[in-house]
């Protein structure tokens, strides 16, 4: 009986979204086309949202539903989230990865996963 | 078989069930979101017996040795008593005995107790302070436990401050008081000694500072240990006395006092303390930081501290919230 590796277990596990988070949540601070989002929320909250968030598209261990993501940022739709919002993270999170140097095979299979909530996050 | 006990009901725990779903399932209120260890949202606190280190994943080092664990993936093999962290009966009141009342300069007041019964604390974390029952203000303990055999607060006379008026005006050496405590995780955790360590402070702030400093130097930390105090003037820095005498006796320790009014004379950093901290370690990058005081000053210097590359993780704070008259 051959057991294929999962994707999360391609890029390391817990640890590698233990390396990633800081680096992606530095990112997402510091990009101007999102950073006005986290203003004023608690930054360690939004940590273990952040590493919540990388687990699911590592393809990690996670029991988020579409409707969570859809009740989690519907107050950031009413704010303006739109479709540049959600590409300006998933370049973010591309970048992390090439930063720990991840394959480009890998942070495509990533990608995809972090694209698949798209409709849910901006409540279509 | 093994029991969950919470604010007085016992739950009796289902084979292969966590501690989360056990309390859950019996209508106990607590909240999670994603019930894999990840989000933290299910955080809990053992007050009785020892939760399985699995269940203690990701937390900070300071949760841990408080015994908190994540309730979706704990699975424990004994009994637990378990509380939500804001369940206010985790703690019992400790009557307390002034053993003296000094004032450290024109506003703060070095105020030592003796507890009446012996309390399990770190240096750096928070006591409440009672005036009377209804009426109580949290107050960060500068005393090191095995060092110092009271506790010790700095008290900031805060106008119209209906406990920190009391203490400065009414409270006397000998009186007894109730307090509740501790709490709080801001305080220095044993190991990685060579680290450096980055504590930033306003006020009253220097007290968890002045404790948590006293305790990694007796626990042997050996990495560079660096104190920014900030005051508005020379008038709101105290116990530079005691902080210079540290300086000469270790050579790892350096103090930095820091004005932000302009004419300030020379021996003293110009700037308010996170910006002098942020011009003196530009890179924080394995460094754990200490951030105390002035909530303002505690939020940004948090987010200058995260992206200067300390670790979220390493970054410690204890803001301190004024209480409005009501």
């Amino acid at each position: 009986m051959s057991q294929q590796q999962s994707l999360y277990e391609k890029l390391g596990g817990e640890a590698a979204v233990n390396a990633a988070v800081d680096i992606f949540y530095r990112k997402v601070l510091s990009d101007d086309r999102i950073s006005s989002f986290f203003e004023g929320v608690d930054m360690e909250t939004q940590a273990a949202k952040q590493k919540s968030f990388l687990t699911m598209a590592f393809g990690g261990p996670h029991n988020y539903s579409g409707l969570d993501m859809r009740r989690g940022h519907a107050h950031l739709v009413e704010r303006g989230l739109n479709d540049s919002h959600v590409d300006a993270v998933i370049e973010d999170l591309a970048a992390t990865l090439r930063e720990l140097n991840v394959s480009e095979d890998l942070i495509g299979q990533v990608a995809t996963i972090a694209e698949s909530t798209r409709n849910d996050v901006l409540g279509r | 078989m093994v029991n969950i006990r919470y604010a007085k009901d016992n739950f009796e725990l289902g084979e292969n069930q966590s501690v989360l779903d056990c309390l859950t399932g019996r209508g106990v209120p607590v909240p999670f979101s994603c019930r894999s260890g990840v989000c933290q949202t299910c955080l809990m606190r053992a007050t009785g017996g020892t939760p399985p280190e699995s269940s203690q994943n990701g937390l900070k080092d300071t949760l841990k040795l408080q015994n908190y664990f994540l309730a979706c993936i704990c699975h424990p093999d004994t009994d637990l008593e378990v509380a939500l962290p804001d369940d206010k009966d985790i703690q019992t009141v400790i009557p307390a005995t002034v053993k003296s009342l000094k004032l450290l300069n024109s506003e703060i007041m070095h105020v030592v107790l003796e507890c009446h019964v012996p309390i399990d604390y770190r240096a750096g974390q928070f006591i409440n302070l009672f005036r009377d029952q209804s009426l109580g203000r949290s107050y960060s303990l500068a005393s090191v436990p095995h060092e110092d055999d009271h506790l010790h607060l700095h008290v900031r006379r805060l106008p119209q401050g209906r406990v920190s008026g009391w203490i400065h005006e009414d409270l006397r050496p000998g009186q007894t008081v109730e307090i509740r405590g501790p709490g709080g995780d801001c305080f220095y955790t044993p190991g990685n000694t060579e680290q450096g360590l980055a504590l930033i402070g306003t006020g009253s702030g220097l007290a968890p500072l002045y404790g948590i400093i006293r305790d990694a130097l007796s626990q042997g930390h050996t990495g560079p240990i660096r104190l920014f105090h900030g005051s508005r003037d020379h008038n709101g820095l105290y116990l530079t006395g005691e902080l210079h005498d540290l300086v000469k006796q270790y050579p790892n320790f350096d103090y930095v006092p820091c004005l932000s009014d302009r004419d300030v004379k020379h021996n003293f950093a110009v700037g308010r303390a996170h910006d002098v901290a942020f011009r003196h370690i530009p890179n924080l990058k394995n460094w754990r930081v200490f951030l105390c005081g002035h909530p303002e000053m505690v939020k940004i210097a948090k987010k200058n501290a995260f992206m200067a590359g300390a670790s979220m993780k390493d970054i410690y704070t204890d803001a301190f919230n004024v209480s409005l008259p009501d």
